[in-house]
């Protein structure tokens, strides 16, 4: 009965243990990469409005998508986050040069 | 005496508040003052440190980009004219330019002087639109305006259109006119600051080349300098294997700095190709052009 008991213990934490292991090292789910996917659109979209994308923004966008449909999510999720960074810069570029433009100019 | 006083410290503080009045409103003529875009002056100084910058080139030589920055260059190319590759193009652009449309009209029908040798005066301020219109974009409402459809603005058609009207304007100088209407200055100053605003993940401006670096090398390009770089238009290059508008190269320009190019003629486009043109008034047309 106790051995039975010290047995269950043991399974359990084994699971437990492996559970834990697992979720530590998880790979990304569907759900991550859809909402980094939207974070880099939406970023995107503001560099839109400012007249001012970047290539390479919408290359990273493309390869998350790619790597999606072929269920790689971690290195969708991964791409995201890289054209999330490039249109965000992209945004900074735009907004800074509103006034930087003018340091340019030949007078 | 005590109402004397008070009747000088009045006087001083009126007189007081008056300068003060005065001195406000000055600074705030001079505020805007410096705000207010000065075409003619900027043309004047663009072309001046061009002019400065490379003493040995004749400011007609200009119009010929690459060819005018380096010797070896200008020769190559003298001998390339004597069969020039943008030829075909040219030919097409005449034939086409004289055929009419299926309603019987043609293109003569939309310009001024049957639109021989009006090359430089595009592109112009129409007052009734608010808004710059270039060669291009008139072409292709001529032909909308006809019924036909427009054409690509990047290339084949158009390129060879514009061909044969810059042709007939060869050795004309560039005469933009700016109307005295503040949406004209404004489409004037968007085209400079979208000149001068870098852009594209290699934070580039067109003047990072063009004004910065004409007569470098980037990479196996020599760089050619923005003053008269659109008198040359449209032009043959070989990188391109084939021909190219202004929209071509403006969008290409954008791509190559890794940004995403506008759509051809739109607002910014037109407004940058009304500052590049009017800050090289004076230089001659000598499109179509060929470029390595």
């Amino acid at each position: 009965m106790r051995d039975n008991m010290l047995k269950s213990v043991l399974a359990l934490t084994a699971v437990l243990l492996i559970a834990g292991a697992t979720s530590a090292r998880a790979a990304s789910s569907e759900a991550d990469f859809k909402a980094a996917y939207a974070a880099a659109e939406a970023a995107n979209k503001e560099a839109a409005s400012l007249r001012n994308q970047w290539t390479t923004t919408a290359a990273a966008l493309a390869a998350a998508k790619k790597a999606a449909d072929s269920g790689d999510f971690d290195q969708a999720v991964a791409s995201s986050k890289e054209a999330e960074a490039l249109a965000k810069a992209s945004i900074f570029q735009a907004t800074s040069e509103k006034e930087a433009w003018k340091a340019l100019e030949i007078r | 005496m005590g109402e004397e006083v008070n009747v000088r410290s009045a006087i001083h503080f009126a007189s007081a508040a008056l300068l003060l009045a005065a001195l406000s409103l000055g600074s705030a003529q001079l505020a805007a003052a410096a705000d207010i875009p000065d075409p003619a002056a900027d043309a004047k100084a663009f072309q001046k440190f061009f002019t400065q910058k490379f003493p040995k080139v004749k400011l007609d030589d200009f119009v010929n980009g690459p060819y005018s920055m380096n010797e070896d260059m200008h020769r190559q190319w003298e001998e390339k004219e004597q069969f020039p590759p943008y030829d075909f193009s040219l030919d097409l652009g005449k034939e086409m330019f004289s055929k009419p449309f299926r309603n019987g009209k043609s293109y003569a029908d939309c310009f001024p002087n049957q639109g021989i040798g009006i090359r430089q005066n595009y592109p112009t301020f129409d007052e009734k639109e608010g808004k710059v219109i270039t060669l291009e974009l008139a072409l292709n409402r001529c032909r909308e305006a006809n019924g036909e459809a427009p054409f690509s603005y990047v290339k084949d058609e158009m390129a060879a259109l514009t061909a044969y009207m810059a042709f007939t304007s060869r050795g004309k100088p560039f005469d933009i006119k700016i109307p005295n209407d503040p949406r004209a200055l404004e489409a004037y100053q968007n085209g400079k600051r979208y000149f001068y605003t870098r852009r594209g993940q290699l934070n580039f401006s067109c003047a990072s080349c063009h004004v910065q670096n004409p007569g470098e090398r980037i990479r196996a390009e020599v760089l050619a300098p923005a003053l008269g770089i659109l008198n040359a238009m449209p032009i043959y290059r070989s990188e391109w294997g084939g021909m190219g508008t202004i929209s071509r190269r403006f969008t290409t320009c954008n791509s190559q700095i890794r940004g995403v190019p506008l759509e051809p003629q739109s607002d910014e486009y037109r407004d940058l190709e009304y500052y590049l043109s009017y800050v090289s008034n004076g230089l001659p047309i000598s499109g179509p052009g060929a470029r390595p």
